[in-house]
């Protein structure tokens, strides 16, 4: 036929319009559903991103190491072979990278890798006049380090870059600072485990807001604590790698593993407890915002049904006036979109509202403000669950409005 | 005379609350521009005819022929689009849109079929309420005009699209005589001046007597023709 008219959508228009009330109700529902559902998984996101950010100021994203090993017999067990007793045992000293320059040239030159850094370890203790801390020190190139760890940005005195300068320079947290009683400029002497003992400047102090982390931590040049362990300048026990994508860290980690053949551990697996609590928390918050969505669209779904009831005499009508199963469906699909559209609108709004009066309570802490902003992710996200759930919840009663059969309505 | 619509040994059974034949072996035939009662005491089966000439009720052995076409069979779609352009309906009661203004009402099904643009269909509609003599309720809500009126604004809705066919289950069952003699004018009229066909079933024995022809049906099947 020629002309296309949109009598559909006049009457489901008509629909709404003389429902109003009932209307209303069913969009509100909608309202809050998408709001709690933007707000609760913005939240999330905040929570998400200041736990990452809190672990990747100690942690790289990948850390290669050579991990302990154990003693094997030499002799494989033979069936005809005596039994032999074995006493297996880790290893001495073989916590070491072969070769460690070939390896951070090799890491350097692989895709997707932003910072490769050696690190070494010491333990040490941290002593001024009688007062001794255990704690371990950090032996690192401060400006390669500052790149992957952001260390200037909590460095709250001093100055992390005079480590370049004075060799015997040492950062301290603020927790060894405080129970030793030393600012920045002062002298502290440090014993590592293999007794050596050397006197060390106080460049700066940092304070990472992890209170174990403050009161055992320290950095120091990388060379002092080669010499600290006694060890050339080639000892190096950790290689360290950020790569651009961190999420993905895991992959990366299996590949530079099998690239170098020592035991490269992503930051995901070195934080099981904190990605399991991640998780559980992506859960409950999913489960919930999920569950209010849909109980929005049961109050969708039943003030279609009302409609339904309440005009089965218009639907057969329609129906016998030519209009298809079709028909009757967009009518009472449309009337639900419209619902949710105004509904996710609205929604969303408020959702706004909440992560901006959220985003401006100050909690204290570590955490300072509260860790929410404006996700658009979680917005479109809303949007499509929002209309997803509006969609169904229309299409269903919408469905039995079409099988209405008009004979049966007629001949009452 | 044109044949419009044929029945060939259609039959039929309801299965609730159990198996029973409620039409069998009905032949009819309804020509161009007739005015067709049928009549027949309750149970006769005359108004289940109706709906399966309908094409509303697709439950049935036998054929359908509308317009030397075969009906049955069809897809419900198909069905649908063939009621739109050529049956008009007028039942007991109006079943108008309350929220629909009694111009709008008669505009659905031409809205619903397309042939003319909206502001046409806006003058046929009022040239449809004209005939009807309710021109000056056009842009009433259907719900504040009286049983008759409302009536008639049914049928002005049957008539929009000029179908061929208009079917009338009791039409003048909710009238009082002077309502249900302006509704037997208006069908006479049609019949006459636009060669429209009527099949109605009807109760008022007045009704059937004045109409061209009478199918009296008796338990399912067709006792005489008058």
């Amino acid at each position: 036929m020629k002309h296309k008219h949109n009598i559909n959508s006049e009457i489901s228009i008509s629909y709404i319009v003389t429902n109003k009330k009932l209307t209303t109700i069913a969009a509100l529902g909608v309202t809050i559903g998408i709001a709690i559902f933007v707000f609760m998984n913005s939240m999330m996101k905040g929570f998400d991103r200041t736990s990452t950010e809190s672990i990747f100021k100690t942690v790289p994203h990948i850390r290669l190491y050579k991990d302990d090993e154990t003693s094997v017999p030499l002799s494989d067990k033979h069936k005809e072979s005596e039994t032999i007793i074995v006493n297996p045992k880790i290893v001495p000293d073989n916590n070491v990278l072969v070769n460690p320059n070939a390896l951070i040239k090799l890491l350097q030159s692989q895709e997707d890798v932003k910072v490769v850094t050696p690190q070494t370890n010491a333990n040490v203790f941290y002593n001024n006049g009688k007062s001794q801390i255990s704690g371990n020190a950090t032996g690192i190139n401060i400006e390669e380090a500052n790149k992957m760890f952001n260390i200037k940005s909590y460095v709250v005195e001093g100055n992390a870059d005079d480590l370049k300068n004075i060799q015997n320079g040492i950062l301290l947290g603020v927790g060894i600072a405080n129970k030793m009683n030393v600012r920045t400029g002062d002298d502290i002497s440090i014993t590592s485990s293999k007794g050596v003992l050397k006197t060390m400047k106080v460049v700066g102090l940092f304070r990472t807001n992890n209170s174990n982390t403050d009161k055992s931590k320290s950095y120091i040049n990388i060379s002092l604590a080669q010499q600290l362990l006694q060890k050339n300048a080639s000892y190096i026990t950790d290689i360290n790698v950020n790569v651009n994508d961190f999420n993905n860290a895991n992959i990366y980690a299996q590949r530079f593993s099998k690239l170098t053949g020592y035991k490269a551990e992503d930051w995901q697996a070195a934080n099981e407890t904190l990605m399991a609590a991640a998780k559980m928390r992506k859960v409950i918050i999913t489960v919930i915002s999920f569950s209010i969505l849909l109980v929005a669209g049961f109050g969708i779904y039943n003030i279609l049904n009302m409609t339904i009831t309440q005009k089965i005499n218009d639907i057969a009508i329609l129906k016998a006036m030519g209009f298809r199963g079709g028909d009757v469906v967009r009518i009472f699909v449309q009337q639900a979109l419209i619902i949710g559209f105004l509904g996710i609108a609205l929604g969303l709004t408020l959702a706004t509202i909440l992560v901006n009066v959220l985003s401006h309570v100050y909690v204290g802490g570590d955490i300072g403000y509260f860790p929410i902003r404006f996700e658009p992710s979680q917005y479109l996200k809303g949007l499509i669950f929002g209309f997803l759930v509006t969609f169904f919840a229309g299409y269903i009663p919408a469905r039995k409005a079409a099988n209405v059969d008009p004979v049966s309505i007629f001949r009452k | 005379m044109q044949t419009v619509l044929e029945t060939k040994n259609v039959g039929k059974y309801f299965y609730d609350p159990e198996k029973f034949r409620v039409l069998n072996n009905i032949n009819i035939k309804a020509y161009k521009g007739e005015f067709l009662t049928l009549v027949g005491k309750s149970g006769s089966g005359k108004s289940t005819l109706l709906y399966l000439l309908s094409t509303m009720d697709t439950d049935y052995d036998g054929e359908i022929w509308m317009d030397k076409k075969l009906v049955t069979g069809l897809n419900q779609n198909d069905l649908a689009d063939i009621r739109n352009e050529n049956i008009g309906f007028v039942f007991q009661f109006h079943y108008l849109l309350p929220e629909f203004t009694c111009l709008n009402n008669v505009m659905i099904p031409a809205l619903k079929l397309g042939r003319y643009s909206k502001q046409e269909i806006e003058e046929r509609a009022y040239k449809k309420l004209e005939i009807l003599g309710l021109k000056d309720q056009a842009l009433k809500p259907a719900s504040k005009l009286s049983g008759g009126q409302q009536q008639r604004v049914a049928i002005a809705r049957a008539l929009i699209n000029d179908p061929k066919i208009i079917m009338g289950d009791e039409p003048t069952g909710n009238l009082d005589s002077k309502n249900t003699q302006i509704v037997f004018d208006i069908f006479k009229q049609l019949t006459t001046e636009f060669g429209q066909t009527i099949i109605a079933v009807t109760h008022d024995n007045d009704f059937a007597k004045a109409s061209d022809r009478t199918i009296v049906m008796q338990d399912g099947e067709i006792l005489s023709e008058r």
